[in-house]
């Protein structure tokens, strides 16, 4: 993986300020129907290369971020503040 | 067919300077058409290829690995065998595999060099030693052995632990003795020389490339060699399930992530078993050459990439220290990353699918390599009969629709799914 991610906000920093959580996926309604919520938390697309995930910068300016990163070879493509995404879609 | 190894055999080729000696399997070039095609060469589809012949009588069968036989997560893995769990949707499967384990070189002709050393588990708080003790009685009510030490016992096994370490002091451990390590490539060879010798054709750089469906039925797969036809379709790819899956427009419930393992320089014998680190993500074992072979958890982030970042090995390179000062002046050798099918419950899937003639093993997470037998046995039951083996049919895809997971130990990719 790139030693250094570009925050958003920090600027160039080491990718151990950073907690990785998972797929930047778009979260459900509270009523959008089960088989939309059984979907959201468990299946995946897992793809090898191009993946959104949140990354929280810990250490840094603690704001949720979307990195793009490859999982083919960790190279990471993008880095933007999770609020410039719509969090609620369906 | 193959030659039957023994005492003799390597004796009489010894006379013959050993120019007698033949390979272990064919090298056959894919048939048109298939009874059972299955997808990836690791463990468990040669495993199942094998099973499929000897317990079902199904010897038209292929597995197509797409690089050599050993190359994937077989060979990737720190060899441990263990059936220690608490859960009834996973107690019994486990000592299924076990069972077959103790069998095994017997059963395919082949070392492995099955070593029932023992598994340890340290425990190092009261909640932690309550937890293994229902741990350790759910095994023996399973008919499982398991031995509860106590710090003194322990401490006659390992003298060397940090046992008065400030935060994490070891008071004691869960021991099951049968539990241990064996030779994981000459697992993968065994199996793939045994299903081979009963007629399996076991089909190397041989990359599935699409699965090709007609009335929501698969009639067979694309290669790299070309398209090849078949009946049933078993997918045993492992790392790359989610991948295999898509090309059948499935959606599975599995991220894949790296895990990283490591090996030491070569030392005078150190450490007997399997010694786990209650208290933070570090295991060891020492190889027969002398290597500590250890790790610890997942990086944490997806990834196809074989390989992982030096903050986890730091992580697990302080655990250990914790566990055993000495370790901080062993020099490591070589450490290596594998893809890890991580399901969202921890637990594996065996199981049909929503198309009729498909049938998925997969989501072993990082517990795939212990299982290497049972995973063969029940996934090979399932292809012959349509029905589940009786110690797997918890192991189900639609789990976690349902709300049936099987949650044994509140891991899978991510914590917060539990």
């Amino acid at each position: 993986m790139a030693s250094l991610v570009s925050c958003p906000h920090c600027g160039s920093r080491p990718k151990e300020e950073f907690t990785i959580k998972g797929a930047a996926l778009p979260r459900p309604s509270a009523d959008a129907p089960q088989s939309t919520w059984f979907d959201y938390v468990f299946l995946r697309e897992n793809p090898r290369g191009r993946y959104d995930e949140y990354w929280h910068h810990t250490s840094g300016c603690r704001r949720w971020l979307v990195v793009t990163r490859n999982t083919m070879n960790h190279d990471v493509e993008a880095c933007r503040d999770a609020s410039e995404k719509p969090t609620v879609t369906a | 067919m193959a030659m039957r190894y023994s005492a003799l055999s390597i004796f009489l080729n010894g006379l013959y300077r050993n120019t007698g000696w033949t390979t272990a399997w064919r090298f056959p070039e894919p048939k048109p058409h298939y009874d059972i095609i299955i997808v990836g060469g690791g463990g468990h589809g040669l495993a199942t290829a094998h099973y499929l012949a000897k317990e079902h009588g199904i010897t038209n069968v292929a597995v197509l690995e797409k690089g050599y036989i050993g190359s994937g997560n077989v060979g990737r893995n720190t060899t441990i065998i263990r059936s220690n769990y608490l859960l009834p949707g996973n107690n019994p499967f486990y000592e299924l595999s076990m069972k077959l384990w103790e069998g095994l070189e017997q059963d395919l002709n082949y070392n492995t060099m099955v070593s029932q050393r023992g598994v340890l588990n340290l425990y190092h708080t009261d909640a932690q030693r309550d937890a293994f003790t229902r741990r350790g009685n759910a095994m023996r009510l399973h008919g499982v052995d398991a031995e509860l030490l106590d710090r003194e016992q322990v401490k006659a096994m390992l003298p060397f632990m940090d046992f008065d370490n400030a935060r994490f002091p070891i008071h004691g451990g869960l021991l099951q003795r049968r539990g241990g390590t064996v030779r994981h490539d000459a697992v993968a060879w065994g199996y793939a020389r045994a299903a081979d010798a009963r007629g399996v054709d076991v089909i190397q750089h041989c990359e599935v490339t699409g699965i090709r469906r007609e009335n929501r039925q698969v009639t067979g797969v694309e290669t790299s060699k070309g398209f090849i036809g078949c009946n049933k379709l078993a997918l045993t790819a492992a790392g790359n399930s989610s991948r295999v899956a898509a090309m059948a427009d499935l959606k599975l419930p599995i991220e894949s992530h790296v895990l990283q393992a490591f090996v030491s320089e070569g030392l005078k014998p150190f450490i007997d078993g399997v010694v786990t680190f209650g208290a933070g993500h570090f295991y060891v074992s020492q190889s027969d050459k002398g290597g500590l072979v250890f790790g610890g958890d997942i990086d944490g982030y997806n990834s196809y990439a074989q390989r992982g970042n030096l903050a986890t090995l730091e992580h697990v390179a302080e655990a250990g220290v914790a566990m055993i000062p000495a370790l901080s002046r062993v020099r490591v050798l070589r450490s290596w990353g594998g893809v890890m099918d991580m399901s969202m419950d921890g637990t594996p899937i065996i199981d049909r699918t929503p198309i009729d003639n498909l049938y998925l093993n997969a989501g072993w997470c990082y517990g795939g390599f212990k299982a290497t037998p049972a995973s063969g046995f029940c996934f090979a039951h399932l292809l012959a009969r349509n029905q589940p083996h009786r110690t797997a049919t918890h192991m189900r895809l639609d789990r976690f629709e349902r709300g049936y997971t099987i949650d044994e130990k509140g891991v899978g990719a991510q914590a917060n799914l539990h």
